[in-house]
């Protein structure tokens, strides 16, 4: 038996949730793509696949601000300008987000703890909902990652005009229980049958048969210095479009702002494709777009698997596939790469 | 004081002595007068001015000393140029100790050590060679060969002629690039003077310089038969976070800040050609 | 019209006419096409693409292949609305007309993969052209779009199909459109009150993401360093630190490429969050035409924009400050 909420009572589910804590769902804008808003009363949950951004903001935001300095003649004020972090729930994340956050974890939980991301981190609750109609740019299964069971806190299955609903860890179920009654039991038949749909859907996918073979920790020295990079890199406009909508991308930038009443020093999102991001007062080791390019995919098919037992810095989610100006992407470069590797 | 990386100490410049013509040495402590933090040599600090920027530099003085940590800091941005504007009991904020250091208690211990410098590349080296004569007897020799483009770009050279040069078991080879008057000693570039001075196979060599006194010293050293897992270096690129996380000082799988700034030439053969 | 173009560029590359090509190559899907440039006949008969879906304006590619090598003779294929463009970099000296053989390609409107998917079809697994539709195959069906469901949005009010620039047509040349209905959206906007305005903008521009990608796609963004990456102009930001910072971006560079901006569309094209930027640029254009007399960046190579010439017949500031109040 499985917890079933029907999809008229997707509303009620959201409004008993946001009494225990804020609610964020994907919202359609203006102009076709998709975010996460807050939940509140008539609200309607987007049906988009994807956010255009991913989830990562909610946990590493594009900009915040670190510390502030207050200065006075030679003597400097510091203060730590966070509040309590409020908990909070995002629902509709789907697989490759959810396995994302696994990834940005590595970074920032690692020694020494990236205390702002952690703090969020504890205090979101994930909700994952399953796909049912996944896109010509999924390719989450290269990774290992199964479209239909997300593995977030709770997860959402859409079968039987409603949601089939399992949570994963004792957070989730805590969550789940928190909200007494609006749940009915149902035989989990139609759930796993909406599962191995999208598992057979999976398969059908232009890019179900790719592999990382040919990446990973040990393949540093062929691939960084494989031919492939001149072409692959030739028509990329170094704008940080990839970057900033990739569900794993967390290079970040510090910066101090003067606002008038002190200086306030941020993080924000930063891109290897911008040219002055390994820029210094005497040089710069990545002259050209090649080597700038180059760095985004080493790091996310070498270095990051080298680093992390492994697990490639890539979940398949397909955003840059589908919003790259010139369309040049990581698929396009594993084949690329890899077909030279084995015309070698 | 926190915990938090990101999130810096405040510190207090206490003395500021002028080395060369683009060279200062700054002295910092905490408000409260003590020694910020501890680290050992080759470690590096990240200072900043709030408005101006944040930098990660190499810490001057040694581990040894115990009531105060120098910097040696040349004058080539922004940063710089403003550190360089400062004047004494001027708040600066600081965090640290990042990266790995030389190898002195493991490594180096019991080693005939030999540094090379080049200008500003003093900097870092400075703290393994106080350090090493404060603990003297687990050291083999030490030589150490200092170049500048003119005596007045050799940093500190008061501490250079009064203290290295009247240590027992220490040589000082000092070079310039060019002639000039009221010198009598070598005049030329590091890497033929190291060929010249044809060191000891047997020498461990910490090396920091400009990159391209680097290459040809390395050459060098090749040539004279030491062997790359003989000869470390101290590498610097663009910094943000100083711990391993904002992602721009990689070079391939290793970040400089985390994994560095110390590396061993054998260990960066292994990494790409990208820095 | 692929094979036709093909076909030339082998006979240019192969006469020595040319040494370089800049056109497509093909994706992973039916849409999703790559400029390229080419350098010999097999790597044409191999990989050259055209289609519906080949919409980028590759007039700033000219730019960038003359940079790394100021003689090369390159060939260009350009859509109407690129040969603005290209026109406009001549006229700015950022290309040399001298070395670059220019087909031009007739163009009845580019298709634009977002409108497919937003028509509900999605998996995609190909697009065959059928006349006046598209058939689309995907995972989940076969799907059929009228051609005219499927024009991208810049192309339903294109200001013309006039090849403007050329050293051969392949395909048909058009006319020059003046009843596009291009400033429609334009004036709606100016019919709202400041503070509906206000609210439409920061209701677009609060979803920036400050890629840049507007920026570096822009072919009248041709600044060796753009003030926004220069550390030392003080405004230099990557990301928003708050909503005020995005709107300068945007609106700064709008004023930027005042008279200069061709109406590509390319900015609202590339853009991830999907902002009309183009209007911001329309704005000025339709005010230019008011107050200054009709006037088309990429028109020719040779006439004075009205913004950096002076005349006596020159709107006063005063009119200017007048309808700032409006």
């Amino acid at each position: 038996m499985m917890l079933y909420l029907s999809s008229d009572k997707l509303d009620l589910f959201l409004e008993k949730a946001s009494e225990k804590l804020n609610v964020y769902v994907p919202v359609d804008d203006t102009n076709g793509g998709a975010s996460y808003k807050k939940w509140k009363p008539g609200t309607a949950v987007s049906k988009a696949l994807h956010t255009t951004k991913s989830a990562k903001d909610f946990f590493f935001p594009q900009t915040e601000n670190l510390v502030e300095f207050k200065m006075s003649g030679k003597n400097i004020e510091i203060i730590d300008p966070r509040r309590e972090t409020e908990d909070y729930a995002v629902f509709g994340v789907r697989a490759c987000d959810v396995r994302s956050f696994g990834i940005l974890d590595k970074v920032f939980l690692s020694d020494p703890v990236d205390t702002y991301y952690k703090n969020r981190r504890e205090h979101g609750l994930i909700l994952g909902l399953s796909c049912n109609r996944p896109a010509e740019t999924c390719f989450c299964g290269t990774f290992g990652i199964d479209a239909a069971e997300p593995m977030a806190d709770v997860d959402f299955t859409e079968a039987d005009n409603g949601y089939f609903i399992g949570a994963n860890t004792e957070k989730g179920t805590a969550f789940i229980e928190s909200l007494g009654d609006i749940f009915e039991d149902r035989g989990a038949a139609p759930a796993e049958e909406a599962k191995a749909k999208t598992r057979e859907i999976m398969k059908k996918l232009p890019l179900a048969n790719l592999t990382t073979d040919g990446f990973g920790g040990d393949k540093l020295d062929e691939l960084f210095d494989a031919a492939g990079w001149a072409d692959l890199s030739e028509a990329c406009i170094a704008c940080g479009t990839c970057t900033f909508v990739c569900p794993t991308c967390q290079c970040y930038d510090i910066k101090d702002y003067d606002t008038g009443h002190g200086i306030c020093r941020f993080r924000c999102w930063d891109s290897c494709m911008y040219s002055d991001f390994t820029k210094m007062a005497h040089g710069n080791p990545r002259l050209t777009q090649k080597e700038r390019f180059r760095q985004r995919f080493m790091h996310k098919l070498v270095y990051f698997p080298s680093n992390n037992d492994g697990e490639f810095g890539c979940v398949g989610c397909g955003r840059c596939l589908a919003s790259c100006p010139i369309n040049m992407n990581i698929v396009k470069v594993m084949k690329k790469l890899a077909k030279e590797d084995s015309g070698k | 004081m926190t915990n938090e990386t990101l999130i810096p100490y405040l510190g207090v410049v206490t003395d500021i002595r002028i080395d060369t013509p683009d060279v200062k040495t700054f002295r910092v402590l905490t408000p409260d007068g003590v020694k910020p933090f501890d680290h050992m040599p080759g470690q590096c600090a990240m200072l900043s001015i709030p408005g101006v920027g944040e930098a990660m530099f190499s810490i001057t003085s040694s581990p040894t000393n115990k009531d105060y940590m120098e910097f040696s800091i040349k004058k080539c941005g922004c940063l710089t140029d403003w550190l360089h504007m400062m004047d004494v009991g001027q708040q600066i904020t600081i965090r640290g100790p990042y990266g790995k250091p030389f190898p002195v208690e493991t490594e180096l211990k019991g080693k005939d050590l030999l540094f090379i410098a080049g200008g500003i590349g003093l900097a870092p080296l400075r703290s393994v060679i106080n350090y090493v004569r404060d603990n003297r007897a687990n050291y083999g020799s030490v030589q150490i060969v200092y170049g500048a483009r003119s005596k007045d770009d050799l940093v500190d050279y008061n501490e250079i002629i009064n203290e290295w040069m009247t240590d027992d078991g220490v040589e000082v080879n000092l070079t310039i690039d060019r002639e000039q008057e009221g010198w009598d000693g070598h005049v030329g570039f590091i890497p033929n003077f190291v060929k010249e001075l044809n060191p000891d196979l047997k020498k461990t060599v910490l090396m920091c310089g400009p990159p391209v006194m680097i290459k040809f010293t390395l050459q060098g050293l090749m040539e004279l038969g030491f062997e790359k897992t003989q000869v470390y270096t101290t590498m610097e690129l663009k910094m943000k976070c100083g711990v391993g996380k904002c992602g721009r000082c990689n070079i391939g799988d290793k970040y400089v800040c985390k994994d560095g700034p110390v590396f061993r030439f054998d260990e960066l053969d292994e990494l790409p050609d990208e820095y | 019209m692929q094979e036709v173009m093909k076909k030339r560029a082998v006979e240019l590359l192969s006469d020595g006419t040319v040494s370089k090509v800049i056109g497509w190559m093909p994706g992973e899907f039916s849409y999703d096409m790559t400029p390229a440039v080419f350098t010999t006949a097999g790597e044409i008969e191999e990989n050259f693409i055209y289609n519906d879906f080949c919409g980028a304006n590759v007039s700033k590619y000219v730019m960038k292949e003359q940079k790394k090598d100021a003689d090369a003779k390159i060939l260009v294929f350009l859509k109407p609305c690129d040969t603005y463009s290209f026109n406009q970099l001549t006229a700015e000296h950022k290309i040399s007309r001298d070395n670059v053989y220019v087909i031009g390609v007739g163009c009845d409107g580019m298709a634009d993969v977002d409108k497919i998917k937003a028509a509900g079809i999605d998996g995609i697994l190909g697009i065959e052209s059928d006349g006046d539709k598209f058939i689309v195959k995907t995972v989940y069906g076969d799907e059929t779009i009228a051609k005219a469901d499927a024009m991208a949005e810049r192309c339903l009010s294109c200001k013309s199909k006039k090849l403007m620039v050329y050293d051969e047509i392949i395909g048909e040349d058009g006319e020059v459109n003046t009843d596009c209905g291009r400033f429609d959206m334009v004036a709606k906007l100016e019919s709202m009150t400041a503070d509906e305005r206000f609210e439409f903008w920061r209701g677009e521009l609060s979803r920036c993401i400050r890629c840049n990608a507007c920026r570096n796609v822009c072919p009248a963004c041709t600044c060796e360093q753009c003030v926004f990456d220069n550390p030392n102009s003080g405004i230099a930001q990557k990301a928003a630190s708050d909503s005020f910072e995005e709107n300068m971006f945007h609106i700064i560079r709008a004023f930027h490429v005042a008279a200069r901006c061709t109406d590509c569309g390319e900015c609202s094209r590339v853009c991830p969050e999907r902002i009309p930027l183009h209007l911001l640029n329309r704005k000025f254009i339709k005010d230019i035409n008011e107050l200054y007399g009709d006037y088309q960046a990429g028109d020719d190579t040779e006439s004075k924009n009205p913004l950096t010439s002076f005349t006596f017949d020159d709107a006063e500031p005063s009119v200017v400050h007048e309808r700032g109040n409006e």
